[in-house]
């Protein structure tokens, strides 16, 4: 029972991961209507380039200027890509970013090869931070908490507080209108994707020395972040960092006991096929949750679909 | 202007036709598997060391036969059956007799099965399957076949030397069994509960779990479960990222004894684990690094630090894959009739500069050699691995391990 505790702290800090990831991806869908699939591929550029100043400047350099290094590298990409190709319709768009994940991807394996990066966790914070009965609980998860924790607030703060965060919801729902009132909207976008890919890299910084720094990174971590945002609701802030953290506690705790099918079956009151080798059904029967946890947030993806399609947190918009 | 387009167009062409002439005459080795996503990295360090094996040993020695230079040629499979088969094909219709394939057994399940068929039926191009890596029993048993030779010990052969050094642990009481759900990983563990059931009755495997291959983002939950069983010792077949992730993953989360692993070194898994991993990890394979096996090895693996600065030698079987092949080759006094050279395989005793005997036993074409158990350290450590001051330090050594051991495999020889 004492694992419970341990596993919600685990879950908490994949979900809260997850959450960095997401809230980037989710904002510039909101503001511009991209699906950006190239998200994931900053995060791992963020990995990257963390690693290589770690090595001249060590790891807390790492964390301030890669993300900037990101952030300026996605608002040239909406400047001299996206924004180009935008006129052209959401398709093109699209076939731009999937292209521009590839190509990234080739240029990490081209610039440092294919072999894991010896990207570790900083000396400092190297240690048990507490154990809870024979669990420990490393320091730089707790690390990880917080600095995921302070850039929610952050960006919460910004949205609803702050003249730009009200201009940039404004020119959320009314572009035209708020270029009417002498705002530069292009520019905002421009704001909006560098903010948010540079969100996608410090997710990469602090989670490349736990989640492991190689060229499939990105891939890994790509599908489950537009589940993350689906399930949250497209563009919605708080959706993103529910349904992170429900995907997070989801499959840490799937993974963690073993509930057998065949008990959950059996609990709802059907009784287990006698032959049970000769049951078409056999594999289902013997499925355990450690098998299924990395596909149960798809299950709850299609179920959000069909229940409630504009997610948890979603604006239904036409 | 037209003309001297035309005139480009024409020389280039025959450029094209003049380079495939030259090319014609080489003996073409088709290297199928992983060079992109999760395992590219293990794939691709496999195919330096082909590359560097054949033009090292062979091609450098003026060629075999009269002076035919060996090309291995690169496919990538990204570790699908399904795709393996698709490159086989392609392999094929290049003129390839050589196919060599290592990393994941249901691939070389898929290989074993599609050669079999495609040598039956064409009987002018038929291929040999020279296996490296993929480990899973079967291959050499119920499912053998004359075109399937294996250069690496099988996954019974691995467990029963790993088994051997944990029995002799008296503090051992309880063992967790983690691997990769495939046939290798199943095979891992069954031998595993077998050998440890016999070995030592006295202990409890506490846990004995699969995990999906090459999807897992993050192995906490399972180190915590690792944890909380109170096991004293770990033993995983896994391989690749998923090697690295759930050995980085038990250590940070408290875990305190040893992990016997099969494929815990070299493609940055040795640099990541790091000080960490130094003397718990234990892994089991053949050839002497540390302390190399002989002064030839230590000039080839020199030279191959010349040419690759961040490669290792991680997988010398290659090594020895090349160089028994060459030498059937060189016997059969042909480099096209396979059936021919695959006689010559059969039975054959080969010194391997790694150290030791190697034998291809006949009956099932499985490599007999001397295994290893050696230690994760950076003591007495000559060729360290990914540039890390760490390597593998061999502990002990079964001589000729499972020489006489059973096999379910019935020859069919054309």
């Amino acid at each position: 029972m004492d694992l419970i505790l341990v596993n919600l702290i685990d879950g908490l800090v994949t979900g809260l991961l997850l959450f960095m990831l997401s809230a980037g991806l989710t904002l510039i869908f909101s503001m511009m209507g991209v699906l950006n699939f190239a998200h994931a591929s900053f995060y791992m550029l963020g990995a990257y380039f963390a690693y290589q100043i770690s090595i001249a400047l060590g790891f807390w350099m790492g964390l301030l200027i890669a993300p900037l290094i990101v952030g300026v590298l996605g608002a040239g990409v909406e400047r001299y890509g996206l924004r180009r190709v935008h006129q052209y319709g959401h398709v093109p768009e699209l076939i731009f970013t999937f292209g521009l994940a590839l190509l990234i991807e080739e240029l990490v394996q081209f610039i440092w090869g294919k072999n894991q990066m010896p990207y570790d966790v900083p000396d400092i914070l190297n240690f048990t931070a507490f154990a809870i009965s024979g669990n420990s609980i490393p320091a730089y998860k707790i690390f990880m908490i917080f600095i995921s924790v302070g850039i929610f607030i952050g960006l919460l703060y910004v949205l609803t507080k702050t003249r730009v965060g009200m201009i940039i919801q404004a020119a959320l729902s009314y572009p035209r209108t708020v270029e009417a009132l002498g705002h530069n909207v292009p520019l905002i976008f421009m704001g909006v994707f560098g903010v948010g890919t540079a969100l996608a890299g410090v997710a990469g910084v602090i989670a490349g020395p736990v989640l492991g720094t190689f060229p499939g990174m990105a891939f890994v971590l790509g599908s489950i972040v537009f589940v993350t945002i689906v399930i949250g609701g497209l563009g919605s802030l708080w959706g993103a960092l529910v349904a992170s953290l429900l995907i997070g506690w989801i499959t840490t705790f799937a993974k963690s006991y073993n509930i057998e099918m065949e008990n959950v079956l059996n609990a709802i009151g059907i009784a287990t096929p006698e032959n049970l080798d000769d049951n078409i059904f056999r594999d289902f029967w013997s499925l355990t949750s450690p098998q299924i946890a990395d596909i149960l947030p798809y299950i709850l993806m299609v179920l959000i679909l069909i229940f409630r399609p504009a997610g948890l947190f979603g604006k239904r918009t036409s | 202007m037209k003309n001297i387009t035309k005139l480009g167009a024409v020389s280039a062409l025959s450029l094209i036709i003049g380079a495939s002439a030259a090319f014609a005459e080489n003996i073409k080795v088709a290297f199928i598997d992983p060079l992109s996503g999760p395992f590219a990295s293990t794939g691709t360090n496999g195919l330096h060391q082909f590359e560097f094996a054949a033009d090292y040993m062979v091609n450098a020695n003026g060629g075999l036969l009269d002076g035919q230079q060996m090309e291995v040629i690169g496919f990538d499979n990204k570790i699908s059956p399904k795709e393996s088969l698709i490159q086989l094909q392609v392999a094929i219709d290049q003129g390839v007799r050589f196919i060599v394939q290592g990393n994941s057994s249901g691939v070389a399940n898929a290989l074993t099965e599609a050669i079999d068929k495609h040598n039956r039926r064409n009987p002018d191009s038929r291929v040999l399957f020279l296996n490296y890596a993929a480990v899973d029993p079967a291959l050499t048993n119920d499912k053998c076949n004359f075109w399937h030779f294996r250069f690496d010990a099988n996954a019974d052969i691995k467990m029963d030397a790993l088994t051997d050094v944990m029995a002799a642990d008296e503090n051992l009481k309880k063992v967790y069994i983690i691997g990769q759900d495939y046939s290798f990983g199943k095979a891992v563990a069954a031998a595993a509960v077998d050998m440890l059931g016999a070995k030592r009755p006295d202990v409890e495997i506490v846990g004995n779990e699969l995990h999906p291959i090459g999807k897992v983002k993050d192995f906490t939950p399972y180190s915590r479960k690792i944890v909380a069983s109170g096991a004293d010792a770990v033993i995983t077949g896994n391989w690749g990222a998923d090697m690295l992730g759930i050995g980085k993953s038990i250590i940070e989360n408290g875990f305190e004894g040893p992990i016997y692993t099969y494929y815990a070194a070299g493609s940055g898994i040795t640099a990541a684990f790091g000080e960490s991993g130094k003397g718990r990890i234990r892994l089991v394979s053949q050839g002497d690094i540390n302390p190399i096996g002989s002064d030839e090895a230590r000039e080839l693996y020199k030279a191959f630090k010349a040419k690759y600065p961040d490669g290792n030698i991680d997988q010398s079987r290659i090594f020895n894959t090349i160089g028994m092949l060459s030498e059937a080759i060189t016997q059969a006094g042909t480099a096209d009739d396979v059936v021919a050279i695959a006689s010559k395989l059969e039975g054959m005793e080969y010194d391997s500069m790694w150290g030791g005997k190697l034998f291809m036993r006949p009956q099932d074409h499985q490599i007999i050699q001397n295994m290893n158990v050696g230690v994760h350290t950076d003591e007495n450590v000559e060729f360290d691995y990914d540039n890390s001051g760490f390597g593998v330090v061999t502990e002990s050594t079964v001589e000729m391990a499972s020489m006489d051991a059973p096999t379910t495999c019935e020859m069919k020889r054309p």
